[in-house]
C-alpha cells in the first residue's frame, strides 16, 4: 500500500480513508484524532475525538464538556485498530498530553509528529522516537538561524534582570497552554521560590496542570494591590496582554516574551519586547534534523512552517521530502497568525 | 567588542528615549578613547570601509553555509548581519574580550583587500553570537538600534554638561574617533575650532498643512515659495584659520556629501552658509526627481556624469554671511540678504527660489494647482507643492510649530489588484509587506504596474500578511503569488506622485513614490482600474492633480 493511500492532505486536514478519520482537522468532521490541545490543532465541534486523556481534559477546559459528540482516550503506546489501520499515540514533548500519531497499515508505518520538541520540559513527557517509513514533521523553526538555547539559560537571564531592577516588575508574555507552565516550572528549577503571579487568562490551564500532577509551587492570581507590592515580582500573562492597560498596574514594568521567535531581533522589537526570552516548545533546526534521522524514515512530509528549507535539507541527505502546505496551523505566538 | 556589542544589544531593545540616553551616557563615561569615539562614529553612520562591505559578508556566508538555506534564512530574518551572525557555523561562544572595537575599525581600514575576508572570518570565529552581530553591523552600516544622530548629540551633551546645539555647532570641527570633542566634554581641552567655516547648522523643518487649517492664518503674515522636488542641502564655504578657501556641501542630516558633488563645491567662491534644494538643470529647465536620482545612484562621479546631470542649488535661505550668524533674524530680513547675495555671485552654481505672489489663500491654492501658470513656468515639473513661511520667523533648528508649513501636491490615486507579495526587512522582517500590484489590460489580464511597501498601519500589515498567507496560489522563492482573478483577490488603493513611460517595466509605465493609501476590502478585483485609466496620469506630474 502506498503511503498516500494511508494518509493524504485534504482541506480539512490529514485524512485516513481506511478509518474515515482526520488528524488535527481545522474544520468540524465526523471523526478526528487530535495530537495536542493548542487551538489550531484541537477544535471544537467534531463528531468523535480520539486523543490522550490530558488532551481531552484540556479541550474540555477550553471548550466545555460538550466539545465533541463523543470522546475516546488513548494512552501513550496503547493500540487501536480501525478498519485495518492501526493507530497509536506516542509522547511528543510539546505540551502536557501532546502526542505523535502513528498509523500503520499493510506493513507501512506513518508517524504524524504534531508539534514537538526535544529539549527537556518538566511539565510533560519527553519525545519518544518511533521508527517509521514516513515521518510527517512540523517545520515551525526549520531554518539554520534557529538554535534554541536551553530554557535554563533564558530563565537565568530573566532572573539576572530581576536582580538588576529590583524595583521594577517583570511581565513575561507566555502562551496560556504549555509555555506559561513550563516557564513556571523552569523558574522553580532555578530556585525562584517567591510566588509567581499570573494573569486571569492563565489561571484555568495552570490549575489543570496542577490537578494533573505538575508541581508549579506558589502560583497566585494577580490582584488589586498598590504598585509597590509588585516590585521585584515575576508576572506571567498571555503575550496579547502586554499591549493592554492591564500592565499599568505594575511598577515600571520590564516586558519580556518567552517564545522561539524572540531569536529574531526584529520580531522582538515588533512586539515592543525589552527582554526577549528564547524559550520554545518546538524543535529547533538541529533537533528537527536529528529527529528526522532518528526515525529512520526514508520519506519526510512537512506540514507547516518553513517547509522549503527542511525539504531542501532532507534532499541533501538523500531523503524524499515534500511540503504538504497545510493551511490553518501556525504557532499561536506568531503575530502574523494571531 | 564585548562592551560595544552589549551596548548595541541593549539599545536595540530599550524603547524609552531616556533609557537610551542613560545607556549612551554610561557607555561614554566608562569606555576609554578611542573605543568610545569609534562606537559613536558607528552609531551616527560616520564609518565607511573601502573594502569591507555587505558583499564581503555575502561571500563569506556563501563559503560557509548552504546557499539555499542562507537565502531562505535571509528572507526570513530580513537583515544580512543578523542572518549571518545567527547561522555562522561556530562552536560555542568563545572569549572575545581581547578584540576591541578599535582593533576592528583599524583592521577594516588597513588590512589589504585580499586578506580581509580571511581576517573577518577569523574574527567571526572568535566572537560569540552577539559579538558577531555587532561586527557585521559595523561593516554593513545600518545598525537599526533606534538611535538617531540627534540622540547621540543629546547624550554627549548630557555627558559633558553642554546643550545639544553646542555639540552640533562643533561637530564638524572634529572627526572620528572624536578625541578632541571628548577632551572638551571632559573639560580637558578648549572646544574644537569652527573657524574653518565648514560649519553645519541643523536645518529648520516644516509641518504639513491641510486646506481646512488655513482659516485662522492671516495671509499677510506669510510668504510662499515653491516646494522643489530635489534634495535639501546646506552649502558652507569660507576660509580656514590660515586663509585657505574651504567649502562643504551637507545633506539635511549633516552628512558631508561634498565628494558626490565636486563640480558644485569647487565653485563655492563665497563666504556664507546657504540653505536650499539641490536640483538638476538641463536644456534650461529644472528636471524632475527621476532625473536627479540617476545622478544620485551612481557610485563614482565621472566627468561624463557631471556633464550629463549638471547640478545647482536653488537657495531659499541664508544662515550665515561672513562671520555673522543670521539665524536670529526674521525670515523676511534674511530673504533681503539672500537676494542681494545671489545677485552678487552670478557665477556660483546657485540661484534664487522665487516667492509666489499671493494676497489670499485662494490665490495660493490656484498657484499650487497649476504651478506653470502660477510662476514656476518651465520648471513646474520639479515642483511638488508649496512652502509657506511666517515672515517674522527666526531660523530654528528642528521642527518648531507654527512657522513653516509644507502643502504638498495631492497624490494621484488608482485602484489596483494585489498580485505578488514578498517579505520585508528591518522593522517589517518576516511579514509579507512588499506588494506588487497590477491593473487590467485591454485583453482582460492584470499587468503589474508597481510595487509598494508602506502607507499602511501596523494593524493593517497584520491583516495584509494574513491575507497573503491564506491566499497564496504559487511560490517563487521568497515571492508568493496571491489569488487575483476577476472575482477573488484584494484591491489596494495606491497613491503616487507621478507617472513616467518606462521601457524597463512590462506595463510600460513607472510610478514615483507609490504607497498603499487604503485597503479596499469592499471592492472586487474586476472593479479595479485599467491600464488606460492609469495612463491618463502620464506627464501630469505637475499639472492639476486628481481629486483637487
Amino acid at each position: 500500500m502506498q503511503p498516500a493511500q494511508i494518509l493524504h492532505p485534504r482541506p480539512e486536514g490529514l485524512y485516513c480513508p481506511l478509518a474515515d478519520l482526520y488528524i488535527d482537522p481545522v474544520r468540524p468532521v465526523a471523526r478526528a484524532l487530535v495530537t495536542h490541545g493548542h487551538s489550531d490543532h484541537a477544535r471544537a465541534g467534531h463528531g468523535a475525538v480520539l486523543a490522550t486523556a490530558d488532551t481531552l481534559a484540556i479541550m474540555e477546559a477550553r471548550y466545555g464538556a460538550d466539545f465533541a459528540g463523543s470522546q475516546q482516550a488513548l494512552a501513550y503506546g496503547e493500540k487501536l485498530t480501525l478498519n485495518g489501520a492501526r493507530f497509536s499515540l506516542h509522547s511528543a514533548g510539546h505540551v502536557l498530553g501532546s502526542a505523535q500519531a502513528a498509523v500503520e497499515a499493510d506493513g507501512c508505518r506513518i508517524v504524524v509528529s504534531g508539534d514537538y520538541k526535544r529539549q527537556p520540559d518538566p511539565t510533560c513527557a519527553p519525545f519518544e522516537i518511533v521508527p517509521c517509513d514516513v515521518f510527517i514533521s512540523e517545520a515551525t523553526f526549520a531554518l539554520p538561524v534557529f538554535n534554541h538555547p536551553s530554557a535554563e539559560h533564558e530563565v537565568r537571564k530573566l532572573l539576572a534582570s530581576v536582580a538588576m531592577f529590583p524595583e521594577r516588575a517583570h511581565i513575561v508574555g507566555a502562551y496560556a497552554l504549555g509555555k506559561a507552565q513550563r516557564v513556571m516550572a523552569e523558574l522553580r528549577r532555578c530556585d525562584w521560590d517567591k510566588p509567581i503571579f499570573v494573569h486571569g487568562a492563565l489561571m484555568e490551564l495552570t490549575e489543570l496542570y496542577r490537578a494533573r500532577g505538575v508541581d508549579l509551587g506558589d502560583v497566585r492570581h494577580v490582584e488589586t494591590a498598590p504598585k509597590s507590592f509588585y516590585a521585584g515580582a515575576i508576572v506571567l500573562c498571555p503575550p496579547g496582554a502586554l499591549q493592554t492597560p492591564w500592565v499599568r498596574r505594575f511598577p515600571d514594568p520590564v516586558t519580556a516574551v518567552a517564545s522561539g521567535w524572540m531569536r529574531i531581533r526584529a520580531r522582538a522589537r515588533q512586539q515592543g519586547v525589552e527582554l526577549p526570552l528564547v524559550i520554545s516548545d518546538h524543535a529547533d533546526w538541529r533537533d528537527l534534523q536529528r529527529t528526522i534521522l532518528d526515525t529512520g524514515a526514508g520519506e519526510i512530509w512537512i506540514t507547516h512552517g518553513e517547509a522549503d528549507a527542511l525539504a531542501h535539507w532532507c534532499e541533501t541527505q538523500g531523503l524524499k521530502a515534500k511540503a504538504l502546505h497545510l493551511v490553518g496551523y501556525g504557532d499561536e505566538e506568531e503575530p502574523s497568525a494571531a | 567588542m564585548n562592551r560595544f556589542a552589549a551596548l548595541l544589544d541593549r539599545l536595540a531593545y530599550e524603547p524609552r528615549r531616556l533609557g537610551k540616553l542613560a545607556l549612551l551616557e554610561t557607555y561614554f563615561r566608562e569606555t576609554p578613547d578611542p573605543d568610545r569615539g569609534w562606537a559613536l562614529a558607528a552609531m551616527t553612520g560616520a564609518l565607511s570601509f573601502k573594502h569591507a562591505k555587505a558583499g564581503l559578508i555575502r561571500n563569506l556566508a556563501a563559503e560557509r553555509t548552504d546557499p539555499v538555506l542562507f537565502g531562505l534564512s535571509y528572507d526570513f530574518v530580513g537583515d544580512l548581519a543578523e542572518t549571518v551572525a545567527l547561522m555562522w557555523p561556530a562552536d560555542e561562544a568563545r572569549a572575545n574580550a581581547e578584540l576591541s572595537i578599535t582593533d576592528v575599525v583599524e583592521g577594516l581600514n588597513t588590512i589589504p583587500k585580499d586578506e580581509l575576508p580571511a581576517r573577518v572570518a577569523d574574527w567571526l570565529d572568535r566572537l560569540d553570537e552577539n559579538g558577531r552581530w555587532a561586527l557585521l553591523k559595523l561593516i554593513t552600516g545600518a545598525l537599526r538600534i533606534g538611535v538617531s544622530a540627534r540622540l547621540t548629540r543629546t547624550a554627549l551633551a548630557q555627558f559633558g554638561g553642554k546643550s545639544a546645539d553646542e555639540i552640533e555647532n562643533v561637530w564638524h570641527a572634529d572627526a572620528p574617533p572624536y578625541t578632541h570633542i571628548f577632551a572638551w566634554l571632559e573639560g580637558r581641552a578648549e572646544a574644537p575650532s569652527t573657524a574653518t567655516l565648514t560649519r553645519f547648522y541643523p536645518p529648520m523643518l516644516s509641518h504639513p498643512i491641510e486646506p481646512e487649517e488655513f482659516a485662522p492664518l492671516d495671509p499677510a503674515k506669510f510668504s510662499a515659495e515653491w516646494k522643489w522636488d530635489g534634495i535639501r542641502v546646506q552649502a558652507a564655504a569660507g576660509r580656514d584659520a590660515s586663509g585657505k578657501p574651504v567649502a562643504r556641501l551637507y545633506s539635511r542630516t549633516g552628512e558631508d556629501i561634498s565628494k558626490s558633488f565636486p563640480d558644485l563645491v569647487a565653485s563655492f567662491a563665497f563666504d556664507a552658509v546657504l540653505d536650499g534644494e539641490l536640483l538638476i538643470r538641463r536644456e534650461d529647465r529644472v528636471q524632475d526627481f527621476n532625473t536627479l536620482q540617476q545622478r544620485l545612484n551612481r557610485k563614482s562621479v565621472t566627468p561624463k556624469l557631471i556633464a550629463e546631470f549638471p547640478a545647482f542649488i536653488r537657495c531659499y535661505d541664508i544662515l550665515a554671511l561672513g562671520d555673522d550668524d543670521l539665524r536670529a533674524l526674521p525670515f523676511i530680513e534674511r530673504r533681503v540678504k539672500l537676494e542681494a547675495f545671489i545677485e552678487q555671485h552670478p557665477f556660483a552654481p546657485i540661484d534664487l527660489s522665487p516667492l509666489i505672489p499671493f494676497a489670499t489663500w485662494g490665490a495660493l491654492t490656484n498657484a499650487r494647482a497649476d504651478p506653470a501658470a502660477g510662476g514656476a513656468g518651465v520648471d513646474a515639473e520639479a515642483v511638488e507643492g508649496v512652502m509657506i513661511k511666517r515672515r517674522d520667523a527666526p531660523y530654528l533648528a528642528g521642527r518648531p510649530k507654527g512657522y513653516w508649513f509644507k502643502w504638498k501636491r495631492d497624490p494621484m490615486v488608482i485602484d489596483a489588484v494585489l498580485m505578488y507579495a514578498q517579505r520585508g526587512s528591518g522593522k517589517r522582517s518576516s511579514f509579507y509587506s512588499d506588494y506588487t500590484f497590477g491593473v487590467w489590460t485591454e485583453a482582460g489580464e492584470l499587468a503589474p504596474v508597481g510595487k509598494a511597501y508602506f502607507g499602511f498601519t501596523d494593524e493593517e500589515l497584520i491583516e495584509l500578511d494574513k491575507f497573503v498567507r491564506n491566499n497564496t496560489t504559487n511560490r517563487f522563492g521568497p515571492v508568493r503569488e496571491v489569488t487575483h482573478t476577476k472575482t477573488k483577490g484584494l484591491v489596494l488603493e495606491v497613491a503616487f506622485e507621478g507617472l513616467q513611460r518606462s521601457t524597463r517595466h512590462k506595463s510600460g509605465i513607472a510610478m514615483r513614490f507609490p504607497r498603499i493609501s487604503r485597503i479596499r476590502w469592499d471592492k472586487a478585483p474586476r472593479d479595479a482600474d485599467t491600464l488606460e485609466d492609469v495612463s491618463k496620469f502620464l506627464g501630469h506630474a505637475a499639472e492639476k492633480p486628481a481629486g483637487a
